[in-house]
């Protein structure tokens, strides 16, 4: 074979199993020389370990891999640097403790002596050459999600690749450095780089990619161009079914002042302000957006309403729905608010209030991961019985009804949640936070993890729990999601609330400015938009 | 076109996800059996001891060699798994929490010598009622117990100091104490207590019934505890994740210290039975290193009391029957250690097994993939 006319990199016949688990079978896969291919597939369809193993990370089972027509071997990320081949994991590996340029020259042997200098200025140039904007000098730990995404990215160009793999750059990324990262990839692919980009997210395909491969329970269905495809035609082929991508957006009804929440403020364990004299008002029979970049406060504001976190200053006042008497939709007289903070979890449910918290470490806080279905649906009620024996009829029957309702597949109610797929787990957490009959369900990233059906069936709850009468706090990072479910969606941004907007009026734009805007900015009347406050 | 694929590596694991019971049961003999093959080895190449004598003399040591003295062999061998497995019993709690305690030696020992120290000044006082003497020894032993547990659930508890440090500090501390009252107990300072005339358990037709008893009872206790009660459900999401644990309003401190009470009961109970039911006497070496085997016999149960039955009585057995090994073919006891630690050491591995297969490249599969390569 003609080394130009052959792909960058072929594909033949991989499969992979962990266990009794396929996590390929028998893919075939095409790179081109200067283009890019999106890999898309949903969570487990096996697109990443299909990647570690081109990347040397894991070796396949049986297939063979082929670079500009040459078979190889790859068994170990050594041999793929050696055929130019890098890859952009997920989770960042790097030292936080080091400058850029040393980690993107840590474990180069190239022979010559360490000349950091030398580096900076490689560095710097291949930043230029893509328009990268990075200081090769600045250490890991002051930056941003987005700029150690750049720092892995400059790793693999410095050691010369040609192949890049980038696994789901985008899930950390706000809309703008998103578009910025695209404009990059496309530099490099102008350059000749082919670029294997993996994502599920479908608009994202159709913005940067020439061709997509789809993936399916680790099988290759078809690779196609993409000006040929359309999001309802590549989600099609993802899931193996048509399916409607709608989520249902109720006007609310009778809404009621549930949670009020003023001037909250509190450091967390590194002593860093992570909620800055936060105030908004959450309203039952609606849903309310939290947006904002990973790590603005979120975790804590929901914490501190949970009463998990104890913030230093502010009110947390709940008004009990039992209480509402009279119809002027503020529910109770403030009279009748209770203020949480600095109550435990167990006081604050033994106040009578019925809230409920789908937090987004599931498995290392919303539940126990080596305990059975029915022991972690009883973490909420195990206390209760006269006795000192634990009743477990009641729970067995509730993990019974939630298995069903919700779809949860599972062997029986004996497996222990932790080998439960991603969706099954966010089904039975959800499940037994719902089964409380909550009067304010607080969720957070609910559907990260998830495939699109499990997604839009965890959509549904909240909507039904929204049309009950509940107040829903949902806090996501796919601004497309955060504005077609919320009612009304709060902006955070290094622990203050950088606007409260009205999720029907508003844009991606808007939002992702108030997302990243630095609060030394001059105030253009912009925080506190009255659109969406309501009274 | 490269023959790359004669690189490929041959031997390649993998995780299982589950295994039949009868493999898992098979894996631990067929380890156990290689385990005995290589210890009578190593016999016949150190002391020239011939395979099958080193084998029959192993196993007349946890038998006998007649009916009487297997009658003697067995019930000091029920007996030794019973005292094991109590400790283990004491154990199994906190580790389900994940609370490395490491000090049950400790613990027990200053349980025995709160014992002892009861008999000592008041054994003769209360000569007339041996039970009031009973429970006030039995009362001292689990004080004694609970608070040389709890110092360091509350040093956890409160500033989350190392736990396993912390225990195994005060196995010293108890045994100096120990040696300590010893010398001044004894009038000519020989540290040599004797056999204490007051406060012996009633035998009930044999010395070992009584203790046999105590196990067995606190050993279906401790079962319903952690799987159906409410504080062991506490304790098993206390050891998976504390964020857990605080997120549904469990309040980890006084979980902590609730379960090191709990286990210095239990450990409370052991020493009390050490002094009142067998040794009726206290010296810095009572417990003897139990309180870590107990450690080896609660993890390779993995933390369930009822296979703890059968970890007690393996390493119990291995013991004894070292033991006539030394005796028979006067040896030092080195060789025995030596031969418990490579069958632990084989009993410990072979979960590797059990929980990872692996598979072995098939010589034609290489040939296959080539003939494929040729196609393309």
């Amino acid at each position: 074979m003609d080394q130009f006319t052959a792909p960058a990199l072929m594909l033949r016949g991989i499969s992979k199993s962990f266990g009794s688990i396929k996590a390929n079978s028998n893919v075939d896969l095409e790179l081109r020389h200067g283009e890019i291919l999106a890999l898309l597939g949903e969570n487990g369809s096996g697109k990443t370990t299909l990647m570690n193993m081109v990347a040397g990370i894991y070796y396949p089972d049986d297939g063979q891999i082929f670079i500009d027509g040459e078979e190889v071997v790859i068994s170990s990320p050594k041999d793929a640097f050696k055929y130019k081949i890098g890859m952009i994991h997920q989770h960042f590996k790097l030292i936080d403790l080091f400058s850029a340029a040393e980690n993107i020259v840590l474990g180069v042997k190239d022979g010559t002596r360490y000349n950091i200098r030398e580096v900076n200025e490689r560095v710097r140039q291949i930043a230029d050459r893509y328009g990268f904007i990075i200081d090769p000098t600045q250490k890991i730990h002051e930056m941003s999600v987005s700029q150690k995404q750049t720092v892995e990215i400059l790793k693999v160009l410095y050691r010369g690749a040609d192949i890049l793999i980038l696994d789901e750059p985008t899930a950390v990324l706000t809309p703008q450095e998103t578009s910025k990262l695209f404009e990059v990839l496309r530099k490099m692919k102008a350059d000749g780089k082919s670029i294997i980009i993996i994502t599920h997210k479908l608009h994202e395909v159709l913005a940067i990619s020439d061709r997509v491969a789809v993936l399916r329970k680790g099988e290759h269905i078809a690779t196609v161009n993409t000006a040929e495809s359309t999001e309802s035609s590549l989600t099609e082929m993802m899931v193996g079914k048509k399916v409607t991508l709608n989520i249902d957006r109720a006007i609310p009804e009778n809404i009621r002042r549930r949670l009020v929440v003023s001037s909250l403020s509190g450091k967390n364990e590194d002593g860093m302000q992570i909620l800055d004299n936060v105030s908004f008002t959450a309203f039952g029979g609606e849903i309310l957006g939290i947006a904002g970049i990973a790590g603005s406060g979120q975790r804590e504001l929901l914490e501190a309403i949970a009463g998990i976190y104890v913030p230093e200053a502010g009110e947390i006042l709940y008004a009990d729905p039992g209480r509402d008497g009279d119809n002027d939709g503020n529910g109770s007289s403030d009279s009748d608010l209770i203020d949480l903070r600095k109550k435990t979890p167990m006081q604050i449910r033994e106040l009578g209030v019925r809230l409920s918290f789908v937090p987004e470490d599931r498995l290392g806080m919303g539940l126990v991961g080596s305990m059975d279905i029915t022991d972690n649906v009883m973490l909420r009620s195990y206390r209760n019985g006269p006795f000192s024996l634990l009743d477990r009829n009641q729970p067995r029957q509730l993990a019974q009804d939630i298995v069903n309702d919700l779809g949860v597949v599972t062997p029986n109610l004996q497996t222990p949640v932790r080998r439960l797929s991603g969706g099954n787990v966010q089904k039975v957490l959800v499940g037994r936070e719902i089964a409380s009959a909550p009067s304010l369900l607080m969720a957070a990233y609910p559907v990260r993890g998830l495939d699109i059906n499990s997604s839009y069936a965890i959509y549904n709850l909240l909507n039904e729990q929204k049309a009950n009468g509940v107040a829903v706090i949902f806090v996501g990072e796919d601004l497309d999601v955060l504005l077609a479910l919320s009612d009304r969606l709060l902006v955070l941004n290094s622990g203050r609330v950088s606007g409260i907007l009205d999720a029907r009026q508003t844009t991606k734009e808007e939002v992702g400015f108030l997302m990243t805007k630095s609060h030394d900015a001059p105030d253009d009347g912009s925080d506190k938009k009255d659109g969406g406050e309501r009274q | 076109m490269s023959r790359a694929s004669t690189k490929e590596p041959l031997i390649h694991i993998t995780r299982r996800s589950t295994i039949a019971p009868w493999k898992g049961i098979v894996i631990r003999i067929a380890a156990i059996v290689v385990a005995f093959l290589l210890c009578s080895m190593l016999a016949y190449f150190l002391i020239g001891a011939k395979p099958a004598d080193f084998l029959i003399n192993f196993f007349q040591g946890l038998f006998g060699i007649n009916r009487m003295s297997a009658n003697i062999r067995l019930w000091m061998l029920a007996k030794d798994t019973a005292i094991l497995l109590l400790i283990a019993l004491a154990l199994t709690p906190a580790f389900r929490m994940k609370f490395w305690n490491i000090g049950a030696e400790g613990q027990v020992l200053i349980s025995a010598l709160a014992a002892a120290a009861v008999t000592y000044y008041f054994g003769d006082k209360l000569a007339k009622s041996e039970w009031l003497l009973l429970l006030l020894m039995l009362a001292a032993s689990i004080t004694a117990g609970i608070i040389w547990a709890v110092i360091p659930a509350i040093f956890k508890a409160l500033w989350n100091s190392n736990e396993t440090l912390f225990t195994l500090m005060m196995n010293y501390v108890a045994t100096y104490f120990v040696a300590f009252c010893l010398v001044k107990w004894t009038p000519d300072s020989s540290s040599v207590l004797g056999i204490l005339d007051h406060g012996h358990l009633p035998t009930l037709g044999n010395d070992y019934i009584l203790i046999l008893i105590f196990t067995l009872i606190t050993t279906v206790f401790m079962f319903v505890y952690l799987n159906y009660s409410k504080p062991g459900y506490e304790i098993s999401v206390v050891g998976e994740s504390t964020r857990t644990a605080r997120y549904i309003g469990i309040n980890v401190k006084k979980v902590i210290i609730r379960t090191m009470i709990l286990t210095g009961t239990i450990c409370g109970l052991t020493g009390f039975l050490l002094v009142a039911a067998l040794d009726h006497s206290v010296t810095a070496t009572s417990v003897g290193g139990l309180g870590f085997t107990a450690i080896i016999v609660a993890w390779l149960a993995k933390f369930n009391p009822f296979v703890m039955i059968l970890t007690s009585l393996l390493l119990a057995a291995l013991n004894q029957g070292a033991g006539q090994i030394t005796s028979s073919f006067s040896v030092s006891t080195a060789l025995p250690d030596v031969m418990i630690g490579i069958i632990l050491f084989f009993v410990i591995g072979c979960e590797f097994f059990i929980r990872y297969s692996i598979h072995f490249r098939k010589k034609a599969h290489t040939s296959v993939v080539q003939e494929k390569g040729d196609e393309s």
